[in-house]
């Protein structure tokens, strides 16, 4: 069964007799434990007036009970719903808040610092638009942040905004904040993010969360709100293939026979050709019919039953989709996953792929890597263990009907379910299809995987090593012109040699300082089309 | 039960109707029940706890918490075990009270019907995972992430009918540790001091009629009570007793088997 994960952005969200409706912007917050988060959001919502009196009298006691802040709100206890949250004072389960400003309409996924909860905030990010990464300024970035950042990068969050929060315990230090941006945009780099926005906040105050702070007279920038307000989310369009995965064939009587589902992606109308997946046989939408009438058009994130001008034997799983821009059919994908269980992904393994509304078995391959959150590089492994990012090949049971990632996200991620405890063990982006025709690969095609692998998580940097080497064969090259031309003027070997040679020593090092300053400059740096 | 009759149009839905009534229902939504179900032509399975009613459990002598465990919680259990169902669709929201907002849409029990906040399957995209081993079951709730605004928008969107207690109209009630309860029926024993006054009430939310407040409101329109949702200072849960037992006392309620 599938549901509406909320009701996406319908027009009766809109309050009553106002002509505009509000745009929504689904952000998740993540940073690690004690950086302040639920503190932050328990701001946002409380200045933008979200909190209820009678929460707000709730609030105060407990803020006596359990909260860290004295006798003021302690904000992050408006957040910890569970028992065990607000005795250990931390966010152990996503929760989802609902705020709305005068400009737009938010949901906020307030996601789990605790590396034992990744899996909590990876599921978060699955469904948001953009990311609020939180920094504490004296604490600076995180293993936990750069795991988040892998895993953002890994769901295609584009939108990424820092917020370095406790400015206050640095006395607003601009060089204690810029310290922190510089590292996060080095680390940003090779991750795919579009848009990278940091901003100085101090939320136990809200200092720069809803309005500009007094304290902070060196940043020039919109508060934290005023971002958020006004930031443009990328957004799927009609432009995408139409796609709509089976649910439950329709079949209240002999007379109608229909496909129901939810349209994933793109639009279609009476009359299209389509096609129905795996099978691939090709047909027309006879009618689009709804609780409310036939329609002639349907578009995205509208649930509909489809009846066709041809019998066809189709079934739960199925793709029906645009008969012109195909989904793959296959019995073998690379993926992207990310794993959610102590014991590890391991080749040989089999277990439940659910993918969009198919379900099959499904055997892990050999050649297995991980992504090393130092590097961002992907290196060989044996497993994949808990809270990794890593990359596999998988075999189906039976070929299904799908689509990479990229390309369309509804029929191009999947969970892998244990097929004992039946628990949901992984999540999976599907990265590349391997061709149904293709036998089994060869062993020596796995070495070559590396650089294949993932386009967000491999655009490297340059490493300290790289730039001194090249500094040394630059300034060989370079002396060596410098000998020749010394020569030529002055036609002393022993000046050219002397001057050539002086060069080397200096000029090294200073290239080697100039390469340096330069790969932390974003500016110039271009993504490749993946 | 709007949505589900959209989503299996042209289809009648393929699924019976479950109330578990503690006999302290309001008398108009009781009405409202048997009504719609009839004109729908669903199957309705009312389940009441016999043992409970056997041993005199009532709201008020017992008390808020004995009689939700009793008639509402055990109750909910006896009748998942007696039909065997599998799974049970809800109308719950994230944002009616802390420990829902982190359920999830999928909530599976175990074969005792609790619900462990700790081990929650992650439900990323729109995939939901509906396997469940033999004895356990799963609580649905598809309206998880809609407000209480989005509601009362969807209702005047769809022209959906509600039980008429939502909307404003004179009715007899008490005042009792700062919540309006309604005098029903002859059933609630009235202290010394407290009649019966008329005042111009509706409820945001229904349940036993002695445990729930009524807020003094003249909206008897739908968009009139959007107009009072959206000025609204209070959450809706606030008018219900039992969930002030105790600062978590929802998040217990569910881990013993509460919707």
């Amino acid at each position: 069964m599938n549901v509406h994960a909320q009701p996406a952005e319908p027009a009766f969200v809109a309050p009553l007799h106002e002509p505009e409706r509000k745009s929504l912007l689904r952000f998740i917050a993540c940073g690690s434990v004690d950086h302040g988060k639920s503190t932050l959001i328990g701001r946002l919502l409380y200045e933008s007036k979200q909190v209820f009196d009678d929460q707000l009298d709730a609030l105060a006691a407990d803020s006596r009970k359990f909260g860290t802040q004295g006798d003021a709100l302690d904000f992050s206890l408006l957040l910890d719903g569970l028992a065990a949250e607000r005795e250990q004072n931390i966010t152990i389960d996503v929760a989802y808040r609902f705020f709305s400003t005068a400009r737009r309409q938010f949901i906020v996924i307030d996601a789990p610092g605790h590396e034992e909860y990744t899996a909590n905030m990876a599921t978060g990010a699955s469904v948001a638009d953009l990311a609020l990464v939180l920094v504490a300024v004296e604490e600076g970035l995180t293993r936990q942040t750069k795991r988040h950042l892998v895993i953002l990068s890994m769901l295609g969050v584009r939108h990424v905004v820092l917020a370095v929060n406790k400015m206050d315990r640095v006395g607003w230090s601009r060089d204690a904040f810029g310290a922190v941006e510089t590292a996060f945009r080095e680390l940003a780099t090779d991750l795919g993010f579009v848009d990278i926005a940091c901003i100085p906040v101090a939320a136990k105050n809200g200092d720069n969360v809803t309005t500009r702070s007094i304290h902070l007279p060196w940043y020039r920038g919109p508060s934290l709100l005023d971002y958020l307000e006004t930031v443009e989310p990328a957004r799927t369009s009609n432009l995408d293939p139409f796609r709509m995965p089976i649910q439950w064939v329709n079949r209240p009587d002999a007379d109608f026979r229909g496909c129901s589902g939810l349209i994933t992606s793109g639009e279609m109308r009476v009359g299209m050709p389509v096609k129905i997946f795996p099978a691939g046989r090709v047909t027309r939408i006879a009618r689009i019919a709804t609780f409310d009438g036939d329609l002639g058009h349907a578009t995205a994130g509208r649930s509909v039953t489809l009846t066709f001008t041809d019998p066809l034997d189709a079934s739960r799983g199925d793709i029906v989709a645009d008969a012109k821009r195909a989904p793959a059919v296959t019995k073998r994908i690379e993926a992207r996953i990310f794993w959610m269980k102590d014991r590890p992904l391991e080749r040989g393994q089999t277990y439940l792929v659910k993918l969009a509304t198919s379900t099959a078995t499904a055997r892990v391959e050999p050649g297995l890597s991980i992504i090393d959150l130092d590097t961002r590089r992907a290196v060989a492994a044996d497993g994949i263990g808990a809270n990794e990012v890593g990359h596999c090949t998988l075999t189906f049971d039976r070929a299904i009907a799908l689509d990479r990632y990229e390309d369309c996200r509804d029929t191009g991620s999947f969970v892998l379910i244990d097929p004992e405890t039946f628990d949901t063990v992984a999540m999976g982006c599907v990265e590349e299809i391997v061709p149904l025709q293709n036998g089994p690969r060869l062993a020596t095609w796995l070495p070559s995987r590396a650089g294949a692998v993932s386009g967000k998580l491999t655009r490297w940097t340059e490493t300290h090593a790289r730039s001194l080497v090249k500094a040394v064969s630059w300034r060989a090259t370079g002396s060596l012109d410098t000998f020749v031309v010394t020569f030529v003027i002055s036609g002393s070997t022993k000046l050219a040699g002397s001057v050539a040679l002086t060069e080397i020593l200096t000029k090294v090092l200073i290239y080697y300082g100039h390469e340096r300053i330069w790969a932390l400059v974003p500016w110039g740096k271009r993504q490749a089309a993946p | 039960m709007h949505l589900v009759r959209k989503a299996f149009y042209p289809a009648k839905p393929p699924l019976p109707l479950l109330h578990v009534d503690t006999t302290w229902k309001f008398r108009e939504m009781i009405a409202f029940r048997d009504a719609r179900a009839k004109q729908l032509g669903l199957e309705l399975i009312v389940h009441v706890n016999r043992d409970g009613l056997a041993r005199g459990i009532d709201p008020i002598a017992s008390g808020s918490s004995l009689h939700t465990d009793v008639m509402k919680t055990q109750a909910l259990r006896q009748a998942l075990d007696q039909h065997r169902f599998d799974a049970a669709l809800g109308g719950a929201r994230r944002d009616e009270e802390k420990s829902r907002a982190k359920e999830r849409v999928f909530s599976l029990r175990n074969a005792n019907h609790a619900w462990d906040p700790k081990r929650q399957r992650p439900e990323p995209w729109r995939i939901y995972n509906g396997r469940k081993r033999p004895g356990e079951s799963i609580r649905v709730f598809p309206l998880s992430n809609w407000t209480e605004l989005d509601v009362w928008l969807y209702i005047h969107r769809e022209r959906i009918a509600v039980v008429p207690l939502y909307f404003a109209a004179p009715r007899p009630v008490v005042e009792r540790d700062g919540a309006l309860i309604m005098v029903d029926d002859e059933r609630l024993p009235l202290k010394s001091g407290e009649r019966p006054q008329i005042r111009l009430v509706r409820f945001r939310t229904l349940g036993c009629y002695p445990l729930t407040g009524a807020i003094e409101s003249k909206a008897r329109t739908v968009p009139e009570i959007i107009q009072e949702t959206l000025a609204s200072r209070y959450s809706e849960r606030r008018d219900r007793v039992i969930d002030h037992d105790g600062t978590t006392s929802m998040e217990r309620k569910k881990q013993e088997g509460y919707f």
